[in-house]
Formats: structure tokens, sequence, C-alpha cells
């Protein structure tokens, strides 16, 4: 049984101006305990990726393709079916912990609804139940402060709110979108220090989806990298790091500037990210690759395995060629 | 290198003042001290860099330099000059020597105004007399240096992309061929891969043009990868201000050592590895600091003195100063 098996996932919004297709034949699987990163920048399709498979798409995106979450096709169920999935064997975490708090609840209320409405618990027992949670994600007097409403706490304190609030009914998989991209730096060190203790202790899988190469360095087992709505490579982290084979994951690793490095210039990709408002013909990036050949920009190279290790790569030109 | 010292500014203070909940409208307002007492020397073709996290004070220190927030006390010296001391007609023949870039690129620019004109009215501003096809000579001239085609003259933000804005605000900072520009995090709204374009193109105006750079961003790497010397900041003071290479090698404040471990190298090998100083709790009240040194709160050296006197900036070593009773 697999954990998580995403196959030709596309996602699609009929916009005023015409379809634009956010994501386009996405395939990827995550074993049960692992971290999975997934990668990209503005408008790859990153985040579209996981909110089809939470049936969170703006009313008009449409997904096609299959989620199978431990065998059971989660994709386009209706939302009923969803609400016994989300929250108790998914679960998601958002970029703006104020924005996905509600201003007027108290923190105590919005947490004992979790439980209240998905465990069938007493209130006395779901705030109880909540707090030692707020415990475990290190908020400091979680008794007092479980009765403070989110204005009244600081961004990184928030963010340990909702990651608490996540994990109250134990999903097995926490999906975390750009979590810490609203912070400083030293806050996203403590929360993602959080998060590693959390898949530790509770044993729960992770996608941990941001644009911060560091970030994926140090915190996942597996990378997913996306561009214009494809996925370009996926391989084990340090695998990528060490040796990417696609010409886009080699350009982002290089554009990085790195504070342990003292090159005088940084490597850049030269143009702009695609439109997605055009039909996607050939590689995404084709427009901006130094490989580039006439194949490039007629044919969509497919995900095939290159060497051992479950590397993957979509790329006509050959490994060797890019080096 | 022998550069000469542009500008110098001495303990400059701005602070706001702010209501809190239940006041009345005759209860005295509280302070915040935003920027407490910030000194520097900045020589020609040196860039600085100014780092520290949200509402540390680093870009109304920016904004208090070209008098944009009014400053309670100190003196902002540019070529011997105090621009904090001047009428407001002086002020503006100076103005056009010290250009600023912002952080969002779409709204720092007017929409309703094609790019040409964006780009020249500085010049329209500051030269009336000009005559049109001079103007226009000098927007091409511009746009060609920042990397944008002639032909793109007529259109309106809306239609660039985000990187493109930033070089759209980069030409209309550099039309009036400053000497000083001021940079307030001019990357950090914009992607990996647009980023680097853009920090490039800085480095390359800079040589080209002999420019004097102060970059402020929340990001260490590129903070560290474009400038020659780096001021810490932490709630309006000055923790540590010395040389980029020795920040990044030699950081000897406890509140610098944890910015920098904080900060995600993105190499599997080192970052799994590393040993992370986390620091605890979260930023104090503004409003109402901790007395003596305000990071004693977090600070794991700190005892009895750091809650009683204020730690001066001073030399440590050789042009590396800090501002703690313990530091390494």
């Amino acid at each position: 049984m697999s954990f998580l098996e995403v196959n030709n996932l596309n996602v699609e919004f009929n916009t005023a101006d015409g379809i634009v297709r956010a994501v386009n034949n996405v395939n990827f699987s995550l074993e049960e305990g692992k971290i999975l990163a997934i990668v990209g920048e503005s408008g790859s399709g990153k985040s579209q990726t996981v909110f089809a498979m939470m049936g969170l798409l703006d009313q008009n995106g449409r997904a096609t393709g299959s989620v199978k979450f431990e065998d059971q096709e989660i994709l386009n169920l209706s939302i009923s079916e969803l609400n016994l999935i989300r929250s108790e064997k998914i679960a998601m975490i958002f970029q703006d912990p104020m924005t996905s708090l509600n201003p007027y609840m108290k923190i105590s209320e919005q947490m004992a609804e979790v439980l209240i409405h998905h465990k069938g618990l007493s209130k006395t027992d779901a705030i109880n139940q909540s707090i030692s949670m707020l415990d475990a994600v290190q908020i400091p007097e979680a008794k007092n402060l479980i009765r403070m409403y989110p204005h009244e706490f600081s961004g990184g304190m928030r963010q340990r709110v909702m990651i608490a609030m996540s994990l109250l009914c134990n999903p097995k998989l926490l999906i975390a979108d750009e979590p810490t991209t609203a912070l400083d730096v030293t806050v996203q060190a403590q929360i993602m220090h959080l998060l590693s203790d959390i898949q530790k202790e509770f044993g729960t899988s992770i996608i941990l989806i941001t644009h911060d190469l560091g970030v994926v360095a140090g915190n996942s087992d597996d990378t997913l990298v996306m561009y214009g709505g494809q996925v370009m490579e996926i391989a084990e982290t340090e695998l990528i790091y060490a040796r990417p084979t696609h010409p886009y994951t080699q350009g982002l690793i290089s554009a990085v500037p790195r504070l342990d490095d003292n090159a005088e210039k940084l490597k850049t990709i030269q143009g702009n990210p695609p439109d997605a408002m055009l039909d996607p013909v050939g590689c995404p990036f084709s427009p901006r690759c130094k490989f580039s050949k006439d194949i490039c920009s007629n044919q969509t190279p497919e995900l095939l395995e290159a060497g051992e290790n479950k590397h993957f790569r979509a790329c006509h030109v050959a490994f060797e060629e890019l080096l | 290198m022998n550069h000469k010292t542009i500008m110098q500014v001495e303990n400059l203070k701005v602070h706001f003042d702010v209501s809190s909940e239940g006041d009345m409208p005759w209860t005295k307002r509280k302070k915040l001290q935003a920027v407490n007492g910030v000194s520097f020397e900045l020589k020609s073709g040196e860039t600085l860099g100014i780092v520290g996290e949200s509402g540390c004070g680093k870009s109304t220190l920016a904004r208090a330099i070209i008098s944009m927030v009014p400053s309670e006390t100190g003196r902002v010296l540019w070529f011997g000059k105090d621009l904090l001391a001047l009428q407001k007609t002086e002020m503006r023949k100076h103005r056009k020597e010290i250009q600023m870039i912002f952080q969002d690129p779409l709204a720092s620019l007017n929409p309703r105004m094609t790019i040409g004109e964006i780009i020249a009215e500085p010049l329209k501003t500051h030269y009336p007399k000009t005559s049109k096809a001079d103007i226009k000579a000098r927007v091409e001239d511009v746009m060609n240096k920042v990397g944008l085609l002639e032909n793109l003259i007529n259109r309106y933000p809306h239609e660039f992309s985000g990187g493109q804005c930033q070089r759209i605000g980069i030409a209309r900072a550099l039309i009036l061929k400053p000497k000083l520009i001021i940079c307030d995090e001019p990357v950090s709204a914009l992607d990996v891969s647009i980023q680097a374009q853009v920090i490039n193109l800085l480095m390359d105006l800079q040589k080209e043009m002999d420019l004097t750079l102060i970059f402020i961003a929340h990001d260490l790497s590129i903070v560290k990868h474009i400038s020659t010397k780096i001021m810490v900041l932490y709630m309006g003071n000055m923790v540590e201000l010395a040389k980029s290479e020795d920040i990044y090698n030699h950081p000897r404040h406890p509140y610098t050592q944890a910015l920098i471990s904080a900060v995600p190298i993105p190499d599997p090998k080192i970052e799994k590895n590393k040993d992370l100083i986390l620091i605890e709790g979260d930023l104090p009240s503004p409003i109402n600091p901790p007395s003596g040194c305000v990071f004693r709160t977090r600070c794991k050296k700190a005892q009895d003195i750091c809650s009683q006197e204020k730690p001066e900036l001073k030399e440590a070593v050789s042009s590396h100063e800090v501002a703690c009773h313990f530091h390494d």
C-alpha cells in the first residue's frame, strides 16, 4: 500500500482572459514518515498542487487526474467526504498565520472547535487537550495564553498555534505551505526546528512547500522541483544539491547567494518566468535554458528515471551534455 | 583603497508617538524609540549593508537619513554639511545626490504614468529647464543601463514583471546621477532567479557609475554578498558594525551569532549537521524595552550588569565595533 500517490494531476482555472493551466501532469509519491519538499518560484504551481489534493481550489478551478491517499482516491471528493479526511488524516498550515486564524475567536475556541467537531469531545476536554498541544509546540504558559485572541500573538507564536491546531486530530500527513515565509530568520529557525521535532515525535509525514532552497536543504528527505506547472526533477534532497541533473535546478541552486561563499558574481537565469495563459508546448523552461534544442520547444519532456536512487528528471538534453 | 568619507551619521535618534488601547484623547502618548543613537561613516564607493529583523528600525533609519521621517536628535553630515539642519529648499538640492529604491517594485511606481514619464520625473523636478529631446535621450540612456529595451518607454507599470519593475525603479534613481543610493529591501519581493539578476545589475552599476550604496535587507546572505561593511540592528540599537567577511567569519555579538546560525545554507550536508543557536522567545515590546542592553532578555550570556548598564558600541578589534559587555 502506498501512502500518497499523485498521478497525472492537472489543475486549470477558467478566467475571463482564458484558461490558465497552473499544474500540468504532476506525478509523485510519498512514503510514510518522510518529508517531501516542493520548491519552485511564484507561479510554478506548487501551492495549487496541494490545494487540489485538499479540495481547496477556487471556484473557477478544476482538477483532473488521481490522488490516492492510503489507496483511497481523494481528488474531487464531495465536501462531506473530504471533511472526514481533512484534519483527521491530512492537515494543512498556511503561509500567513494571521489570515488563517479567525480574528474574532479566542484561541481556545478555535482549537476546541476542531476537537468537538471531529472527535465529539466535550468542551472542557477539548480545551484541556488543546492546552497540552500548545505545550507540545512550546508555547509558554499555554493555560493563560489560550484565552487570548490571535492579534495578541507575534507572527512566530501564531504559526505555533496553527501547527498545534493542525496536529489536534493526529493527522498522518501535514502539508505546510510556505510556513516560514512571513517570519524572520531566527523565528524561521525556531519553527523549522519545531516541525522536525514533531515529525520525529508523532511520525507525521510532511509536505513542505517553499521557495527557499536553504530551508529545503536542512529539512527534507526528498525534493521535488517545479517550474511552469510541471515537475522538473525529483530526487533525494542530498542528490538534488550534490548533483542536480536539470538545467533549471542547476540554475536555481547557483542563483542563491550563500553565506558561506565568497563568489564575486551571482549566476543568473536569464529571462522571466513563463506565462501560464499560453498553451504549454514543449518544456516550460526552454525559453530560458542555455542548453535548449529544437525538440525542447516542440515536445514536452517526460519525467524519466535518471540513474539510480529514484532520481527522476524531465529534460530532453542528456545529463552528460549539461556538465 | 583610499576613498574619502562622504557621509557621517552621528547619534541619530528617531522616535514615534504611539497610542495604546484604552487611551483617552488627553492621555500622554507613549514613545517608541525606533532608532536609538546610530552612528556610522560612509566612504565613497562603499556598500553599507544594514541587517536586522522586522521592526528593528532599518527602514526608519534609511528614511531618517534623507529626512523622510523627522529625527529627534543627531546629525547627518553629507560632505560635511548637516542635512537635518537644512531648510526644505536647500535640502532639495541635496536630494538629487541621494536617491532611494523601494521594496515593492509595483507599488512604488505610479500606475497611471508610462515608464518613460516615471523615469523622467526626477529630472523634470530637479532640472525643469531640460529640453524634451534631452530628457528623452537621458531616459533612453538609463533604460539601456538597467537592461530595459527602449521601445518599452510608453508602456505602463502593470505590463511589467516584478523584476522589470525593480529595474524601472533603479532607472528612476539613476537618472539624476546620484552619489548615494539607499536600497530598502530591493529584492525581497522577487523570485530567486530574478533576485540574482537585480543584485548583479546593482553591483555592475555601482562599479560603472562609482556609486555608494546603503543596502537594507533582512536576508543576510544577500547583504553579505553585496556589502563591504555590515551593520546589525536590534530594536533600534546598533549591536555590531564591521567588514562583511568579519561579521560572517567572526561575529562577536551573541545576537549576530544567533542570526548567522539561523540563516539556512542551501546545502544539505552543511545544513543537516550544523549547530543551530536558537534564540528563545519573542521580541520584547518596543514601547517598553528592557533596561540596559536590549538583547539581554533573550541572551544566553546575560548577567546583572546587562540589565543595569547599556553597553556602548566599542571597537573590539580594529574596525570591528560591538555593543556587548561580554562579547567574544
